[in-house]
């Protein structure tokens, strides 16, 4: 089962985690993405392509239930303004061993962060700076090019 | 043609959307970009380094030697930064 959402409402961990448990899997991993408050960052806010976005996400969740045994996938990512310390993304992943349910997090976070169209912007009080990609997130995409 | 702009292509073009009808010399990607850098100087300026930006044709991530064919919908945006 898969559940991909992009909501400017705030993610609620506890519901997303117990939803996944009740898929009657041996073992649920998660990966939660938080706003950084560091360098003097106060917001962060992020524009997405409506109508592609969730096309995107959910074929990475169909990629990743298709390469491992998964009972469900949950990918949740957060649109519009949001401020330091709030959750941004959620991935989570249920199988029956823990070895599948952790692959397909980290596989789909790395992914997520090259294929799904969205774009960061910071906020410093009343200026803002558009994030610019890293190229240590390519390098982790292509490390699951099968 | 639909266009769709984003983030700080978006910003600097000064609309998220367009639609226009290039010529037929304009065959690819590449080709859309600089035609559309003369419509005006904020196009320009969003659009003069194309190595800073990504495509999608009708919400598919594209290279920017990707033909156009018959595209209804062409994004150009920079690279993606979400998670």
């Amino acid at each position: 089962m898969i559940r991909v959402s992009i909501d400017p409402a705030p993610i609620e961990l506890a519901l997303e985690l117990a939803a996944l448990e009740a898929r009657g899997a041996g073992g649920v991993a998660s990966f939660t993405g938080v706003v950084r408050g560091d360098g003097g960052v106060t917001a962060l806010e992020l524009e997405h392509y409506l109508g592609m976005t969730e096309d995107a996400l959910c074929t990475l969740a169909e990629a990743a239930m298709a390469r491992w045994s998964l009972f469900g996938v949950t990918i949740l990512h957060r649109v519009g303004r949001m401020g330091a310390g709030e959750r941004i993304v959620f991935i989570g992943t249920a199988a029956a061993h823990r070895r599948e349910a952790l692959d397909a997090c980290a596989y789909l976070i790395d992914r997520l962060k090259t294929d799904a169209p969205f774009w960061k912007r910071e906020w410093r009080g009343d200026s803002a700076t558009w994030v610019e990609p890293r190229s240590s997130d390519a390098e982790a995409a292509e490390r699951w090019q099968a | 043609m639909d266009l769709l702009y984003f983030a700080w292509v978006r910003e600097a073009v000064g609309v998220g959307h367009e639609t226009v009808d290039p010529p037929e010399a304009v065959r690819d990607v590449a080709d859309l970009v600089r035609w559309l850098a003369t419509r005006s100087p904020g196009h320009a300026a969003a659009l003069a380094d194309p190595a800073r930006l990504r495509a999608a044709i009708d919400q598919r991530f594209v290279p920017l030697d990707a033909p156009l064919g018959d595209a209804r919908e062409v994004a150009l945006f920079p690279p993606v930064t979400g998670g």
